[in-house]
């Protein structure tokens, strides 16, 4: 079998171009400076630029984080462009006056924004490097009073709720890439949903790295007041490149009493070509703060980056509140992923639940990493953990590196982890039944992610199998 | 001065024989080796959850040698009742031959003290002594820097020993502030079999350090059963580390019952280096008080076609805290491979802990690798089920915390060892009826 599995993973990324848009990109490297400018080129005001700089400051005291389990050459932070923002940038009233090459850009995506628009009913905040430049349905959204809009617009028309906030769950001195980020950030998505508020539409916003170079430093902030719910879908592509390119993102969230969030990822970067030359680094800090009766919900589907060190992680701070993780990492060709989820039991009666399937196919690497911990006052926590890897080929690692702390009597914890290969008979089955084995692998994987690709919304769950599809591809044979 | 540079000048202090011989040599590389790694941290990934601080604060010196007080009825507390199984008796640490009791071997195997080894079988100890634990731990080559005495035992191609052999490391009053390492070394040639049973025990209390080391050889088609039991004073210290090797076709047993010691460390490692072998690494702790106990398991895959299995146990009580590390590593060769491990603890009270960390590595893709882990209190509905019938609350919390222990023991395949262990948890976990 392995021959006829081998065969099916080594299609080009069909997403490698780039768009030919002049960037208004700051000299390269990192100083003082280099936050300052960013700051005073974002027009913020001067706590923001207080803010950065103790991050700055705490970022030089740092050192890069060497324990997950992933390979690579020394990035160096003053070889990167911090901020790049395409030439155009003047405030747009219409998409008509978007620039036509990044409309083009969009369509080879296909996420068109005005089929977007007019078909899906989601409003789109599409981030073409690091400045938004079309959002769309923002009258829809006024009408609720939801606030959704770029992280820039934000700090300039609704300060206080930024200010009270931002860092709020990741703090600037968190880890070493958040404190990075909280430096450099250059734009992000903002949202804001009212109390008692349920978000008409689905939220999505699609990432974007063009310049060469350029580090994308996104800051993502989520704020459900009391009873409100949404549901942020990202997607992320980015044009093929023989550099690695650098991406340390900081999503924040807050739930407050009652409130619901659902955010669901699919991450499609630019994974290295067969030799494991060029790709993303994504090293990103993702995390909410789930209050009272509250519920966070993360689902992923990573199968780009050459290198993701990621674990969205929930804080169950209030009493009876709820996290949840969802996710399903593909690693072929050289592709290094240790990703995994962290839930933090502190309230009472708190519950999580953790699915996370892993696919390890030609040389990648696959790790899960997840920490459960239950604090002394978390009276009647629960955790269930499942973690399932697949491994196709010989080449592949499958890793499982779970953390278990447990201080309190009344919790109950299970964790489960398997790793096994697609079973001859498996594949023989379906065979017999008239499919291919390209056919039959893929509707195997497709079976074995089906407890995470049901989370997902209707339309990404059909990108998430296509993309499976297409990053599995000849590694079967 | 740190204690941990302490130890080089108890080193110097000590004799070691002829540099040249092959034991001086290991002894000088092992302290050079301890004082590059220096104690763990809880910095270190291995001990992340267990601060061995309380022991490099100290500096244990070897125990001095003192009139002996131990008598043979002290020691019968401690052998499970078995008369005719062969008993070898280390006071603090030194071998006591007038408590020991060996009958002659009806069968062709060497059962040899450290020093007898040394003269008996230099060759045995020069090939194999210190190339299976790790020196690169911090603990390991302490123990052999200093070890002193201890068993060999070397099982000839063939021989079956059916007779179990009993290891009795016995600490008293002496031992105190002191340090002992003994040291283990068991060559089972191919198709030999042999049972071992390690015991750790105290008569009456005190703060002492035991750091034990033993290295398991399992040849072709050899099986040996080992069982470790730890019962040491509860202001002790004891670190043990078990590292066997397996060629095809052997079999492995372990199994590590551990209720003793303020701070415990048992790691207990195999390397299965030929097609077909099996390994059980089984084990039970049961804490209470402000004790600690560390269990690591390490299985490392290297050939195909083998099976691990994998059960411990822990009950924690008072403010206890337990900490599993479970790893099983499957290198790209070790096709085939089914490893199956299960972790369960139970929290018997509000102030006691546990931290789990079951790890699978695996590099190849024809293999069935599962884990399994869970931490939780007694089952609510068992417990009203128990309370349904007329028996109390108590009562009730005490048979399932033995039941829980008990599914445990079960695997024990020493029937008398089993009785025996069954009889301390009976006593330990249900209070005779008023």
């Amino acid at each position: 079998m392995s021959s006829s599995i081998e065969s099916l993973v080594n299609k080009e990324y069909q997403y490698g171009f780039v768009t030919d848009v002049e960037s208004d990109a700051i000299p390269r490297g990192l100083t003082e400076e280099t936050v300052r400018l960013i700051s005073a080129k974002k027009r913020e005001p001067q706590w923001l630029l207080d803010w950065r700089l103790k991050a700055f400051k705490r970022w030089q005291a740092m050192t890069e984080p060497r324990w997950p389990n992933v390979k690579y050459t020394a990035i160096d932070y003053q070889a990167q462009t911090y901020y790049s923002a395409p030439r155009s940038v003047k405030p747009l009233q219409s998409l008509d006056e978007v620039d036509p090459e990044l409309l083009k850009t969009y369509e080879k995506l296909g996420i068109s924004l005005n089929e977007q628009k007019r078909l899906s009913g989601v409003a789109v905040d599409a981030i073409f490097d690091s400045v938004s430049v079309g959002t769309t349905m923002k009258e829809e959204l006024k009408k609720h009073g939801v606030i959704f809009c770029s992280f820039g617009e934000a700090v300039l028309e609704h300060p206080e709720l930024v200010q009270k906030y931002l860092g709020s769950v990741v703090p600037y001195s968190d880890n070493f890439f958040a404190a990075l980020n909280s430096a450099v950030f250059s734009d992000g998505s903002f949202v804001y949903i009212p109390k008692g508020v349920k978000c008409p539409l689905e939220l999505s916003t699609y990432f974007r790295i063009n310049a060469a170079d350029t580090g994308q430093f996104e800051r993502t902030l989520i704020v459900a007041d009391e009873g409100a719910s949404v549901s942020y879908l990202e997607g992320c592509t980015a044009p093929k490149r023989s550099t690695n390119q650098l991406h340390a993102a900081v999503v924040e969230i807050v739930a407050l009493d009652h409130a619901t969030v659902k955010y669901s990822t699919v991450q499609n970067w630019y994974a290295g070509d067969k030799d494991g030359v060029g790709g993303i680094y994504n090293f990103v800090t993702k995390r909410g703060k789930a209050f009272t009766h509250s519920k966070i919900s993360w689902t992923q589907v990573e199968t780009g980056s050459a290198i993701t060190w990621k674990y969205p992680s929930v804080i169950l701070q209030g009493d009876h509140s709820t996290g949840e993780f969802y996710s399903v990492a593909v690693v072929n060709n050289h592709q290094q992923a240790d990703t995994g989820t962290k839930m933090i039991h502190v309230g009472k009666h708190t519950k999580s639940t953790i699915i996370s399937k892993g696919i390890s196919a030609g040389h990648g690497q696959n790790s899960y990493r997840g920490q459960v911990k239950v604090l002394p006052k978390a009276t009647g926590a629960r955790n269930y953990t499942q973690c399932d890897s697949m491994l196709i080929g010989n080449q592949c690692g499958a890793h499982t590196f779970p953390y278990i702390e447990v201080a309190n009597n009344s919790a109950t914890l299970e964790h489960e982890a398997s790793t096994s290969k697609i079973g001859e008979d498996q594949i023989f089955y379906c065979k017999a039944r008239g499919l291919n084995a390209e056919h039959a692998i893929s509707l195997i994987v497709a079976g074995f992610c089906k407890e995470v690709f049901k989370e997902l919304p209707m339309e990404f769950a059909l990108e998430a199998q296509q993309l499976l599809g297409i990053s599995l591809e000849g590694s079967v044979g | 001065m740190t204690a941990h540079s302490n130890y080089r000048e108890l080193f110097e202090a000590a004799s070691h024989g002829a540099n040249r011989d092959f034991l001086p040599k290991l002894k000088i590389a092992a302290i050079e080796q301890f004082e590059a790694v220096g104690f763990p941290t809880t910095r270190d990934e291995d001990w992340h959850f267990t601060s061995v601080s309380p022991i490099a604060e100290r500096t244990f010196r070897p125990v001095k040698p003192a009139t002996l007080t131990v008598t043979a009825e002290d020691v019968a507390r401690f052998t499970y009742g078995q008369a005719d199984w062969h008993l070898l008796v280390f006071v603090n640490g030194r071998y006591e031959p007038t408590l020991s009791r060996f009958a002659e071997l009806d069968v062709d195997a060497q059962v040899m003290t450290f020093s007898e080894a040394l003269k008996e079988a230099p060759e045995l100890l020069a090939e194999r002594l210190g190339t299976l634990a790790p020196s690169q731990h911090a603990f390991t080559a302490l123990n052999t820097a200093f070890m002193a005495d201890g068993v060999v035992i070397r099982m000839p191609a063939g021989v079956v020993l059916d007779t179990p052999i009993h290891i009795l490391y016995l600490a008293d009053a002496h031992a105190t502030g002191a340090s002992q390492h003994p040291r283990t070394l068991i060559v089972a040639e191919r198709q030999s079999q042999c049972t071992l049973v390690e015991t750790f025990a105290a008569l009456g209390g005190g703060a002492y350090f035991t750091n034990h080391v033993a290295e398991v050889v399992v040849g072709t088609g050899a099986r040996v059963d080992h069982y470790k039991v730890q019962r040491e004073s509860g202001d002790a210290f004891h670190v043990g580390t078990t590292q066997a090797t397996q060629d095809r076709d052997s079999i492995y047993h372990s199994f590590s019952f551990a209720t003793g010691a303020q701070l415990s460390r048992t790691n207990v490692y195999s390397r299965l280096l030929g097609e077909n072998c099996e390994v059980r690494l089984n084990g039970l702790y049961a804490l209470e008080e402000a004790q600690h106990g560390d269990h690591q398991t390490f299985v490392e895959h290297i050939a195909p076609s083998c099976s691990s299995r994998e059960v411990y146990k822990g009950i924690l009580d008072g403010t206890s805290h337990g900490v599993f590390n479970g790893k099983v590593f499957v290198h790209p060769e070790a096709q085939k491979t089914d490893g199956k491990q299960t972790n369960k603890a139970l929290l018997l009270s509000d102030g006691s802990r546990v931290d789990t960390k079951p790890q699978l590595e695996i590099f190849a893709d024809d293999v069935k690798c599962t884990h399994g882990a869970t931490v939780g209190r007694l089952d609510d509905m068992a417990l009203f089920y128990l309370k349904s019938r007329g028996i109390g609350g108590d009562r009730a919390k005490a048979l399932l915390t033995y039941a829980f222990a008990a599914e445990v023991l079960e695997l024990i395949e020493l029937e008398p060892l089993k009785v025996a262990l069954e009889a301390l948890l009976f006593e330990r976990f249900i209070p005779p009826e008023a």
